[in-house]
């Protein structure tokens, strides 16, 4: 195992990058980082709509969480790749298409993490802000939410490690992130799977695994401050 | 060619292979649920024993589980798993239809895992005096799990239980990366024999949908005729 390693390590980590594209498991972090990283203002928006107190505003964002909930990523994922061109006439890359749908997928999941947050904090913050002459926005920007994001922190950082085991799925429309690039490697050495497919599911691991310690314990961090104690401990459904 | 050709969806060649792919897809589900389900439960009983080899094995079974995507499980098992059997095992293994065997061993273990902690957080919500009130009543350990403690689990696990079928309902589209000809796969199939994409991806989109919120209405239903009581 340790040849195999020392041979296609690179490989495995950046792909085909700086002749090629990036890939592997850099082109994973990337990916899943950005993904989430540009999912953040849009899942506040739509989170904020989905708890406002209008309904031309809260009913369609629920019927679109409840259908991008409902279907698979790579059905979302194979409408986008085959029919984006069509529509914009412009050529999109793997790599675009992923970072599309993750954005999309992650917009929701964080709507609904903001929104479980607003609804975790006690009445009283939002009603004693409104009292106190803010304005509905003012009391959102300056009481509401500066207390749901601490508290929904643990839950975005699951959300990262849902996005890094989400973007595997590029494998299947082609894109050369690290579950890509370990099938060529086992394909290049051709008898070896066990051990290729081994290193593949031990870095996701540690990856992950890395990651949802990280989120238990910032959870525990925030469940020992007093202020958090007010708010009910949200837990969106991560998967 | 039309835009949107409705005629293809209702008979013919690739009607035949949707509807083959939907059923196949239904098919893992339902066989996955059924393993993966006493897997849960045995896995949250383990978590929540008072033996710590016990507790220690099952939490570090689904970590090792849930830590790595669906997909890396499905290539592992695929392409890495045969190679460990012996030459008999593979050969019945390849007889058989080994992309659906694959690709039920995978779903079962990941949707097993997510169920166990659905399950843990169940069994966590029943008080711990109804346990020790069996245990009083001369009950030995393993009769007051299964009289007591799990059916009262369960009930309040029900809800996130079926959140994780349609999770599960949804993870079987991944079984295309090894072939296994459920819906995703069967629907990519007539896209690349006859283009016919949009025709292909929308009776798909409606399947998964369809089934996706008959399973949540189910749960809202549980949810409201049979609410949490409070022991």
């Amino acid at each position: 195992m340790l040849e195999l390693i020392d041979t296609y390590w690179l490989y495995f980590l950046v792909g085909q990058y700086p002749e090629g594209p990036l890939g592997g498991l850099a082109l994973t972090i990337v990916l899943s980082g950005a993904a989430l990283l540009l999912a953040m203002p849009l899942g506040l928006v739509l989170g904020v709509a989905r708890v406002s107190p209008w309904r031309a505003l809260n009913v369609p964002v629920a019927v679109l969480v409840h259908v991008v909930r409902a279907v698979p990523l790579l059905l979302v994922l194979f409408w986008t790749y085959f029919f984006l061109p069509a529509v914009t006439g412009v050529k999109t890359s793997q790599a675009a298409t992923m970072l599309i749908v993750l954005v999309l997928f992650d917009s929701i999941y964080l709507a609904e993490i903001v929104a479980a947050g607003i609804r975790a904090l006690p009445k009283g913050q939002f009603e004693s802000a409104r009292s106190l002459g803010l304005g509905y926005g003012a009391a959102l920007r300056h009481v509401v939410l500066p207390q749901t994001l601490r508290h929904g922190l643990p839950s975005i950082v699951n959300q990262l490690v849902s996005t890094i085991k989400a973007t595997s799925l590029g494998y299947i429309i082609g894109l050369s992130e690290v579950s890509f690039i370990a099938t060529q490697i086992n394909t290049l050495v051709f008898t070896r799977a066990v051990e290729v497919y081994l290193v593949l599911a031990l870095t996701y691991f540690i990856l992950c695994f890395g990651l949802s310690r990280l989120a238990f314990l910032l959870e525990r961090r925030l469940q020992r401050r007093p202020a958090a104690q007010a708010a009910g401990i949200m837990k969106a459904s991560v998967r | 060619m039309q835009f949107f050709d409705p005629a293809i969806l209702h008979a013919g060649q690739y009607h035949d292979w949707l509807v083959q792919g939907l059923v196949l897809s239904i098919q893992l589900t339902v066989i996955s649920f059924v393993f993966a389900l006493p897997l849960g439960a045995l896995v949250a009983v383990m978590r929540t024993s008072t033996s710590t080899p016990l507790r220690a094995a099952g939490a570090a079974f689904v970590e090792a589980i849930r830590n790595v995507p669906l997909l890396a499980h499905l290539l592992f098992w695929y392409f890495a798993f045969p190679e460990l059997l012996p030459d008999a095992a593979r050969e019945l293994l390849y007889a058989n239809n080994p992309e659906v065997v694959c690709a039920v061993i995978a779903l079962t273990l990941y949707a097993g895992v997510h169920m166990a902690e659905d399950i843990r957080s169940g069994i966590r919500a029943v008080p711990r005096t109804q346990l020790e009130a069996a245990r009083s009543l001369g009950l030995g350990r393993i009769a007051a799990v299964r009289l007591v403690l799990l059916p009262q689990a369960l009930r309040a696990s029900v809800p996130p239980l079926l959140s994780q079928t349609v999770n599960l309902w949804k993870d079987t589209s991944v079984a295309t990366v090894i072939g296994a000809a459920e819906l995703m796969y069967q629907a990519a199939r007539v896209e690349t024999a006859s283009f016919r994409s949009l025709e292909a991806f929308t009776f798909a989109t409606l399947a998964y949908l369809t089934v996706s919120l008959m399973i949540s209405a189910a749960a809202h239903l549980y949810q409201r005729r049979y609410p949490v009581r409070t022991a």
